[in-house]
């Protein structure tokens, strides 16, 4: 991969002249390629950089530029403003069923689709390459000789006995902010009311609220907090400090998050979108898969429990403006309870 | 004979008309099951889309007046359950738009008929639409909740794929039956006319009795006209035999007294010209009565073929008989005539025929050999039949001639000077074949002519 010239360039938002918010942007590959793939993500590039790296290798002469943008940027980006993009991946399934849906994304047949599992693809527009957990991630040396929580039930009990020990170390999504959050929260509470109980309990110990994950566990490592709910399980365990947490797979349900991509309707080289998307596929799916997650979080150990979000229209349920109001307001006042 | 002029085949016909209704009520069946499926698709579309709008009609729950909708997960995952559909739905309370697609079109109801359904274009891809409604009293007063729920169409189209190829395998499995079907009938329907061109082409060639095997209506005036016309081609050859006979038997009476006249002349006259002449007389006039009497006989077999008589006849006695009664003849002409082993075989038939043939083979083995000659006849007996064989020492045949000589009036090359009217192995042939049997003509290797007679054991 290191023949390729890597040019990074970082340019921060406030310095991004278009209407919509790019926290990054990042450009691989020759810098007088003539065909170039642009890729608007919510993957951080850290995440996505082998999957691109290998992709440039195996199409020598092209050249990626890669934008990263929170889940609800990338809509405005592609819904409101029509920016040009050839692939779109996000983390937020119900945003991504929703452009579907809502004819942004052209249709494609994958090369390898025999090989392809059924929940990855949706209506051969929507590409699942991840498989992704919300996972609850405690601090090793903030907990001490207390149990590590196996289950929801396990974490209600531990904070009810420990109210002193972890008020205001307890952190989870802020799901008015955060597509993922959003997500996750409203899976949970179609698995299991646990979820109202847990949420009441640790918005009664004052819960902190994140945007993200990588804030999250910054904030376990630094000693904030001692406890992070529904955090992405994959980005905790592809860090090299992994080791200073417990990432803890809840016994009782785990749901998993597919991160996907499509290629928006107004791809201005949708062509070369699907080869990379081909490769995605291939890469990610099969006996000879190199996922991105590193493979020490191994899901299949618990596969019983896995609550996999199906795509489909069901996700845009969630998105639905009353249903919406209704959760957040039922939310707000468990977390926050005023 | 000549053929006659083929044009068309009516099993060929029938076999194409049959294919061609066939193929016609194949694409009929093809199109009638589809249109029956494009209509239970169709039908269970909307069943499942109403199922749906219903459910979201009933989440509707009025607190404090207002009107709150939790739009049940179900509502829309149960529309992609089967195939990856694109959904869309918008709730509209009378015509102002709370939550959904905004542009989604509403199907309009027909009368007070809920829910009503509608086939659209939708962000570029064409839908079904059900809209279901529900009046609600709100603080404005009473109005209609109303639900429309899309879907797209690929599941359908899947499902019209796979049935259309169903229904083209049904269609092309009923083509190929009726093919079958197709053949045997038309075959069928052919069987008469070749039962009865098999059973008049079996027919010996003297057999002009009238088809009496019962025939399908439609042919009965075709076998009618032909049993008439053989009535009166029978009824013509009899006519002419009946001639021949008479003719023959006119003939003949006069002839014997012109001969007996010659012969008292001959003996009376001295000039040896006139002995001559007359001798050549004679012999003329043997020549004829001896056709006479044969075109008689003929003329008898002939009859008798017709009303072949089945009684037992002991072919051993008959050979003796036969032989004895040709004795004289021979003796008169110092030909030596032997019955040499004749074993014991019964047939049945008519036993003057067959002596007749027997007498007519040997009168030509006498007449046709020199004196001095030796004339043998056996009877043999295998498992096949009985086998009459004259053998003679006599000139035999030249062998070029074998297939001609039985035709009526065939005379051997080396005939000339000896009486004969050329009937003797018609009539033989004709006998033994009425019978079942053949003649066979031969030359003996050692000399001399081989004529024999095979009987079929019966």
């Amino acid at each position: 991969m290191r023949q390729f010239a890597l040019s990074i360039v970082l340019i921060f938002a406030a310095g991004w002249a278009s209407a919509f918010e790019a926290e990054e942007v990042a450009r691989f590959g020759p810098s007088d390629s003539d065909s170039e793939l642009r890729i608007i993500s919510t993957a951080d590039i850290a995440f996505f950089e082998p999957m691109i790296s290998s992709f440039l290798a195996s199409v020598p002469g092209t050249a990626i530029e890669y934008t990263v943008v929170s889940s609800s940027e990338l809509q405005k980006a592609i819904v409101d403003e029509g920016e040009a993009f050839d692939v779109a991946v996000s983390s937020a399934m119900d945003l991504q069923t929703k452009l579907a849906n809502d004819g942004w994304a052209q249709r494609f047949t994958p090369g390898s689709t025999s090989a392809l599992p059924d929940w990855a693809v949706w209506n051969d527009m929507l590409f699942a390459f991840t498989q992704e957990p919300a996972a609850i991630v405690v601090s090793k040396s903030g907990f001490g000789d207390l149990p590590l929580p196996e289950s929801r039930n396990d974490l209600i009990n531990l904070l009810r006995q420990h109210p002193d020990l972890f008020r205001g170390r307890v952190g989870t999504y802020d799901v008015r902010q955060s597509g993922l959050g959003y997500l996750f929260a409203t899976q949970d509470t179609r698995a299991s009311e646990i979820y109202w109980r847990l949420t009441e309990v640790m918005g009664g110990l004052d819960a902190q609220l994140y945007c993200c994950s990588s804030d999250m566990i910054d904030a376990v490592k630094s000693g904030d907090l001692l406890i992070a709910y529904n955090v992405l399980g994959s980005y905790a365990i592809n860090r090299e400090d992994r080791d200073e947490f417990a990432i803890i797979l809840p016994a009782d349900f785990t749901t998993v998050m597919l991160r996907t991509a499509l290629i928006p309707s107004n791809a201005p080289s949708s062509e070369l979108a699907a080869l990379f998307l081909d490769h995605l596929m291939t890469r990610s799916h099969g006996q000879d898969a190199q996922l991105l997650t590193n493979p020490a979080l191994d899901l299949s150990q618990n596969e019983a429990a896995l609550n996999r979000i199906r795509i489909g229209p069901g996700l845009l349920v969630f998105l639905d403006q009353l249903k919406k109001r209704a959760f957040l307001s039922e939310w707000e006042s468990a977390i926050l309870q005023k | 004979m000549s053929t006659p002029v083929a044009h068309g085949s009516i099993r060929r016909r029938l076999l194409l008309s049959l294919l061609a209704s066939a193929a016609v009520l194949a694409i009929v069946v093809y199109f009638v099951v589809q249109s029956v499926a494009r209509q239970v698709a169709q039908e269970s579309q909307d069943n499942v889309l109403t199922a749906s709008a219903l459910s979201i009609l009933d989440s509707a729950r009025l607190s404090g007046g207002e009107i709150s909708i939790d739009l049940p997960y179900s509502a829309l995952s149960m529309l992609d359950s089967i195939s990856d559909e694109r959904v869309f739905y918008a709730i509209r309370l009378e015509n102002e738009f709370l939550s959904g697609y905004a542009d989604l079109p509403e199907a309009k109801e027909n009368g007070a008929v809920s829910p009503a359904y509608l086939s659209a274009m939708f962000l570029g891809e064409e839908v079904r639409v059900a809209t279901v409604r529900r009046r609600m009293s709100t603080d404005t007063g009473r109005s209609f909740l109303k639900v429309t729920v899309a879907q797209t169409l690929s599941g359908q189209k899947q499902t019209l794929a796979r049935i259309s190829r169903t229904s083209m395998g049904i269609g092309a499995g009923f083509f190929l039956v009726w093919v079958l079907l197709a053949a045997l009938i038309s075959r069928s329907t052919i069987r008469p006319l070749d039962r009865l061109t098999s059973s008049v082409s079996r027919r010996g060639p003297k057999d002009l009795r009238p088809v009496a095997a019962p025939v399908p209506s439609e042919m009965v005036p075709l076998v009618a006209s032909l049993n008439s016309f053989m009535r009166r081609l029978q009824q013509s050859l009899m006519r002419s035999e009946d001639f021949i006979a008479e003719a023959a038997h006119r003939v003949r009476t006069p002839l014997a007294v012109v001969r007996t006249k010659a012969e008292v002349a001959q003996r009376k006259s001295d000039d040896p010209e006139t002995r001559k002449a007359l001798r050549e007389m004679i012999r003329a006039i043997d020549d004829s009565s001896r056709t006479a009497g044969q075109l008689l006989d003929h003329a008898m077999v002939t009859f008798r073929l017709d009303h072949l008589a089945r009684e037992e006849i002991s072919l051993h006695r008959l050979v003796h008989d036969t032989v004895e009664r040709m004795r004289p003849t021979s003796e008169l002409k110092d030909v030596t005539l032997e019955a040499t082993e004749v074993e014991t075989a019964v047939i049945k038939g008519d036993p003057i025929l067959v002596q007749n043939a027997l007498h007519n083979l040997l009168d030509n083995a006498v007449k046709y050999s020199p004196s001095g000659a030796e004339i043998l006849v056996a009877l043999t007996t295998t498992d096949d039949g009985a086998t009459i064989s004259v053998n003679d020492t006599g000139p035999g045949f030249q062998t070029d001639e074998l297939d001609e000589l039985p035709k009526r009036f065939a005379r051997g090359a080396n005939t000339q000077d000896i009486v004969g009217s050329g009937l003797g192995l018609t009539i033989a042939k004709e006998v033994v074949e009425a019978h079942g049997g053949t003649l066979h003509i031969t030359n003996n290797p050692g000399g001399g002519a081989c004529v024999s007679l095979l009987f079929p054991s019966s």
